[in-house]
């Protein structure tokens, strides 16, 4: 056809050449020509290219998820303030503008992070020099200094953010929470200080100079504008069962680890009542770092030896607790590793070593997300800002360089979507989604196994109801069925597949899954009696008079049976309660809950399956049909010839020459279950979960998009791997539909050639 | 081809009663299997269809209401006046894990889903009855059901009407009365809503306009005192606006007072009285004194009242206007893209481009598009055209309305051309089959009379090929119609405070957000507080856009078998 077009263009454009100079109305004429000739070029290629663009765009969000961080070096300079006094801890706040360097004379040095430059210097109330720096909590920027007599003093490092003349303003400030005063914990300085601010009070633990563990808690009292008061508490002291020299204790102040450094011995106290322990682990090497990650329940030790393990508090199947060892990370070649930094919101941290190199880690997915040379001189501090897109580095000599981070998505990397993970606050590794929640520093859970579980489930089910049907049907109606019948029931059965998904899930949620839930006998009863019923009821057919079966045209057999098919499972409805109260005790969820150990969810894979399957069944019966009807008749007709019943020339015959049609109607009807959205998202319960039990739920990764998709941050490793798994079910689809395609294509060639 | 065979079930009635054996061997029972295969697929389809219907249509339909005394043994009986919802069979133990005090002696028992209304006095509308304790059953003819603003039906006895704490008619009058001072009530109603949609709307709207001028021109680095005309200007037109406010508001507040004039007094099943304003008071019926034709009437009254009006109570009362409006006015616009677009795309494979492998892969490649799910192109909206392109248009365009977004947030315009392209493939196949039917020869004619390739296509192959491009937009329409997913994501809410078009200049407010028919049955249905309260809506609503799809459906059918027998002569 489209070739007739094209050479039947040819040569008007030939006989264009010749007169279109000479009759201005034929130029006209030809100008038009060409501008239609442009004008559907450029529309037909742009709507072309329009379409090819989903593709790429969805590339283009995925990309970013598989790059590793970049390093961008700032200016270097040294250590600003008092270059003579050791930095004891370093911090950037939120914009990565102004950074914070504690000296032990007692100084905090406020600076420019693009220069150097010091912006503000406040000399701590005492003004002595100091011991120790730690940590309270990063997300308040809230810091616990001791000073050379052991008095310890809280504050907190603020940023203020103004905008005079519409230009960012960043001033920043210091505050002391408990006042000015310092308070005491033994009077004598103390090793490995550290110190936890909860609602009720503040505790402070640190190991004292006989080696043994001292605990103090201050109560707090907060009036009601905010002003804490503190009452000092008694300290408690208990010898480790270790020879500790570092001391962790989590931000709810419910576990503590004591660490031998030198010896590689790691006690894990619960010291939420009196201080109990609760095992003495080996880290297998000298432990050189210890810290925690993100939101405070993992703890990163750096070894010796050139590993990296995180360990957390977990539960064995007995109940009791103890420190597992989750996982490693493996350094290059054993680098003699001087820093360890983690992010404050995630469960990235960074490791430098003697040689300048840092290497970024992720915690959940155990992989490396980069690597950079920041100094050429050993790495004493690390520290992220807030935001995890800046990074500080202090060298051994005093110099300082801090590195804009591109690190958006840690969180990803092919074990993590579809290997077993084991997160935090978990007994064993497992597959999980859980995108968000309500705290900042939550570990999220990107599995893409229980959704990809969850979709081929929901499709398995939908297969199982809809093939047998669809291609029984077709096989019916393109073999056996009168051509009136036939015009009347091919575009019942095709309208149907206009029929919106959303009124089948509709239904489907609201009406089929508490039918079934109330009716489950009668539904397996149906199940069980209806094939059986069919063929007894064709057999008792031929015995009726032949009047009556002469009565009945050739091919309208499946319109004897719909009143059949109605009575039959009429009856099994109503048969269904008594059997129900007779052999199930009047409840059969209850009943299959407590012999077979079957929990039954109301919105449940099966009501999907029959939900979906309904929302297939038309697809693949069009499809079926039409390679079986247009087999060519002089086959069956040979074999009819041959002397072959109906159902040998149908089997033996038809149905092979027709296969590859019905092997593509099946991968279209599969392609469309895959990505269904609507009927799952109204028919299960949309938990991810992965038990292939046809009474279970399940979370597809369509409905999951259409769940989460409004509510995630845009450019977020979330958003992406949304895309992802859009892109993921456009791949799938797309394959196999062109697959169907083409086996499609080369049957119709085939049935041309016969 | 089927008239010329015999199938194998006949095969068998020549030799007249056959065995077992025989009828295994024969092949028959699979025969009779297949042919059930297509039975229950017919079977589904039609009890789907009926399902919808029936119970969206019954939804408007008067149910007498059941006055009986509930006697739960070990309880003081309960007295009910209540439409019976559904009845069904339940199993002695189900009734007992629910704690429901039943004897083990019987197995089953009839359980009635009743619905009682009066959800503030009850908390719910709906109560489960076993049928055996409902005692004293009648039908009274007075018991009347009344649709209220908020709480749902109420369900009871008319005693009296009151107007400004007076009597004005308590015995044989009260139902005329009370019907006067409905109606009443409800042309009150009407103008309080157009002034609060309409005209206050619109003082709103111009207000807000002229707050966004006034940062434009700051924006534009103009100032008071730079430019005071132009400020001078926006504050007389503010002054102006805020004055026709208060002229409305004050005669709001009017309406209000004599909305407030009238009330009845309700006596609910229980004995209680109630005194209930008749600004609470939407309609009241008996339906226990209706005749069919008075149902009918009353049914026909109410299903227009469903597809004419607002929502109300979180979309589970009222009508669904917004919804139709929303949907039709987004397949309207899908239809202005995709139309042009969709046989521009196939005209290029057809007609232009030459046949070889890559448009073939091409042709391959869109008629694929098809399949792919919808939700993709759902993101792909989302991503691309919400987040990239409204975003875009927002910077350049509409700088002063930032931080808030105009058109980089989903809405009417985007959801449309998300649908658009996710019907390209249905009108390009479509257009393309239609351009592929018409004979060489016709074009051939045409050309060999001398006229360019544009002319014949113009004037020859289009129009003959004008049914196939309707078949395909009938088809996307269809689709468009009942596709919810990518709406989810680009452009629907469950509930939309004003209609993309309405009187406020430009008129057209394509950047709005909308209603949907699909998303509302999945709202309404599922996020919904009272999902068995909003059900029969929801089957109602199902009904409308089922109706509207199998129509479009059909259509499309009949062009398509139409268009191939005009063609079938002109073949050879």
């Amino acid at each position: 056809m489209s070739e007739s077009s094209n050479t039947g263009a040819a040569p008007v454009e030939a006989m264009g050449e010749i007169v279109a100079g000479k009759a201005p109305g034929m130029r006209a004429r030809y100008m038009k020509d060409r501008l239609a000739r442009w004008v559907v070029w450029v529309g037909g290629l742009g709507v072309i290219g329009a379409l090819l663009l989903i593709f790429v765009y969805l590339l283009s969000e995925v990309a970013p998820l598989f790059a590793s961080a970049e390093f961008e070096p700032r200016q270097s300079f040294s250590v600003p303030g008092d270059a003579g006094a050791r930095t004891l801890f370093v911090a950037s706040e939120e914009q990565a503008e102004v950074g914070l360097r504690v000296t032990d004379r007692g100084e905090l040095v406020f600076f420019d992070l693009f220069d150097g430059a010091v912006r503000q210097t406040v000399e701590l109330p005492g003004a002595g020099g100091i011991a120790s720096v730690s940590q309270i909590s990063a997300e308040q920027a809230e810091l616990a200094v001791q000073d050379d007599a052991g008095g310890v003093l809280i504050l907190r490092h603020r940023y203020r953010v103004s905008y005079p003349d519409d230009k960012r303003l960043i001033t920043p400030e210091v505050e002391y929470p408990y006042g000015e005063s310092p308070m005491t914990l033994t009077g004598t300085p103390v090793r490995s200080l550290v110190v936890r601010d909860s609602s009720d009070a503040v505790l402070l633990a640190a190991i004292d100079q006989d080696g043994s563990i001292v605990l103090k808690r201050n109560e707090k009292t907060e009036s009601l504008f905010g002003d804490a008061e503190i009452s000092e508490g008694d300290v408690a002291r208990f010898a480790p069962a270790v020879e500790a020299d570092a001391l962790l204790v989590d931000p709810q102040a419910a576990w503590l680890y004591a660490i031998d450094r030198s010896g590689g011995h790691i006690a894990l106290y619960r010291i939420v009542d009196e201080p109990q322990l609760i095992g003495r682990y080996e880290v297998g090497a000298a432990v050189r770092q210890a810290s925690f990650l993100a939101g405070g329940i993992s703890v990163v030790l750096v070894q010796d030896n050139g590993e990296v393990s995180q360990w957390f508090p977990a539960r064995k199947e007995t109940g009791e607790s103890y420190l597992a060892r989750v996982r490693e990370f493996a350094l290059k070649d054993k680098a003699d590793v001087t820093a360890l930094g983690s992010e404050m919101r995630r469960r990235t941290f960074a490791v430098g070593d003697a040689d300048g190199l840092v290497t970024l880690f992720y915690a959940t997915s155990g992989a490396r997300v980069g690597q950079h040379k920041l100094l050429d001189e050993p790495i004493e501090l690390l520290s992220f800002n807030p935001r995890a897109n800046y990074l500080l580095a202090v060298g051994a000599d005093g110099h300082m360089r801090g590195f804009d981070v591109r690190n958006e998505h840690p969180e990803i990397s092919m074990s993590a979507l579809w290997g077993k993970v084991w997160y935090e606050s978990y007994n064993k590794p497992e597959w999980l989604w859980q995108s968000s929640a309500a705290t900042s520093d939550f570990e999220p859970k990107f599995s893409l196994m229980p959704l990809s579980f969850g979709t081929l489930k929901a499709a398995f089910y939908a297969m199982l109801f809809a093939i047998p049907l669809a291609i029984l049907g077709a096989i019916f109606t393109a073999n056996f069925m009168s051509a009136e019948m036939r015009q009347a029931v091919k575009p019942t059965v095709e309208l149907m597949e206009a029929l919106p998904t959303v009124i089948l899930g509709f239904l489907a949620g609201l009406w089929l899954a508490p039918f079934i839930e109330t009716n489950l006998p009668g539904v397996f009863l149906t199940l069980l009696l209806l094939p059986l019923s069919i063929p007894i009821f064709g057999f008792a057919w031929t015995r009726l008079p032949q009047s009556v079966r002469l009565r009945v045209p050739d091919g309208w057999e499946a319109a004897i049976l719909i009143p059949v098919i109605v009575l039959v499972v009429w009856a099994c409805f109503a048969l269904a309660k008594p059997v129900e109260a007779v052999l199930f005790a009047g409840n059969m969820q209850s009943w299959m809950d407590h012999t077979l150990g079957i929990d039954y969810d109301q919105r449940n894979a099966m009501v999907v399956g029959v939900a979906m399957g309904i929302a297939v069944i038309p697809t693949i019966y069009s499809i079926t049909e039409d390679a079986i009807f247009s087999v060519p008749k002089h086959l069956s007709l040979g074999s009819l010839a041959l002397g072959a019943t109906r159902w040998q020339t149908l089997v033996r015959v038809v149905m092979p020459t027709a296969s590859p049609g019905i092997f593509s109607a099946v991968m279209i009807g599969l392609g469309r279950a895959v990505g269904e959205t609507m009927i799952v998202l109204m028919a299960t319960g949309n938990t991810a979960v992965m038990d292939p039990s046809p009474f279970q739920g399940l979370r597809t990764l369509s409905a999951n998009i259409a769940v989460e998709m409004p509510e995630s941050e845009v450019g977020s490793t979330h958003f992406r791997l949304l895309f992802l798994s859009g892109l993921v079910l456009f791949v799938f689809t797309f394959l196999f539909n062109t697959l169907a395609e083409a086996v499609r294509h080369r049957l119709r060639q085939k049935y041309q050639t016969i | 081809m089927s008239n010329t065979r015999s199938t194998s079930t006949h095969e068998l009635t020549v030799s007249g009663r056959v065995g077992v054996r025989d009828y295994v061997s024969s092949g028959a029972p699979y025969v009779w299997l297949t042919a059930s295969a297509i039975a229950v697929s017919i079977i589904i389809t039609v009890a789907l269809l009926a399902l919808t219907a029936v119970r969206g249509i019954a939804h408007f339909w008067p149910a007498d209401l059941l006055e009986a005394s509930y006697v739960e043994p070990g309880h003081a009986p309960f007295p009910v006046l209540a439409e019976v919802r559904s009845s069904e069979e339940v199993t002695v133990a189900r009734l007992i894990n629910a704690g429901i005090p039943v004897s083990e002696d019987q197995d089953l028992y009839q359980r009635l889903l009743l619905k009682v209304g009066n959800r503030d006095i009850y908390g719910a509308d709906f109560r489960y009855v076993l049928d055996e304790w409902m005692q004293e059953r009648s039908y009274p003819e007075d018991a009347t059901v009344w649709e209220r603003v908020e709480w749902g039906n109420l369900h009871g006895f008319l005693e009296r009407v009151t107007r400004d704490g007076e009597v004005i008619a308590a015995r044989d009058q009260r139902w005329d009365a009370y019907r006067d001072v409905q109606k009443r009530a409800n042309g009150l109603r009407e103008e309080i809503r157009e002034i609060e949609k309409d005209r206050i709307g619109a003082v709103n709207y111009k207000l807000e306009r002229l707050r966004l001028a006034e940062k434009r021109l700051q924006l534009d680095g103009k100032s008071r005192a730079s430019d005071a005309p132009a400020f001078a200007k926006i504050d007389a037109e503010r002054d102006a606006l805020k004055q026709r406010y208060d002229t409305l508001n004050q005669e709001r507040g009017d309406l209000y007072r004599e909305l407030g004039r009238d009330s009845i007094t309700v006596r609910t099943i229980d004995g209680d009285l109630h005194e209930i304003p008749l600004s609470k008071l939407i309609s009241g019926w008996q339906p226990n004194r209706m005749n069919v034709f008075q149902k009918t009437g009353f049914w026909l009254e109410h299903f227009w009242q469903f597809i004419s009006d607002d929502p109300r109570e979180a979309n589970t009362e009222g009508g669904i206007f917004p919804a139709i409006f929303g949907t039709v006015l987004m397949v309207i616009l899908m239809s202005i893209f995709v139309t042009p677009f969709g046989i521009l795309a196939a005209l290029y494979l057809r007609e232009y481009a030459a046949q070889g492998p890559v448009t073939r892969a091409i042709r391959i490649a869109v008629n694929n598009l098809a399949g792919v799910p919808s939700i993709v192109y759902g993101m792909f909206g989302l991503g691309f055209f919400v987040y990239f392109l409204g975003g875009s248009i927002d910077r350049l365009f509409y700088p002063e309305a930032a931080p808030a977004p105009v058109f980089g947030t989903p809405g009417l315009m985007w959801s449309s051309l998300t649908l658009a392209l996710l019907t390209l493939p249905v009108v390009i196949v479509a257009t393309e089959e239609g351009l592929a039917r018409i004979p060489r020869s016709i074009r051939e004619a045409s050309l060999a009379l001398g006229a360019t390739k544009a002319e014949t296509l113009w004037r020859v192959v289009l129009p003959m090929s004008s049914p196939a491009m309707m078949t395909g937009l009938i088809l996307a329409i269809a689709r468009a119609a009942g596709e919810t997913a990518p709406l989810m994501l680009v452009g629907v809410v469950k509930l939309a405070p004003n209609l993309p078009i309405d009187g406020n200049f430009p008129f057209f407010h394509f950047e709005r957000k909308f209603m949907h028919l699909g998303f509302h049955i999945y709202d309404v249905g599922f996020q919904s507080p009272n999902v068995e309260a909003a059900r029969p809506l929801v089957y109602a609503t199902s009904f409308l856009l089922v109706m509207v799809i199998v129509i479009l459906n059909i259509a499309a059918i009949t062009i398509r078998n139409r268009l191939r027998e005009r063609y079938k002569a002109l073949e050879h």
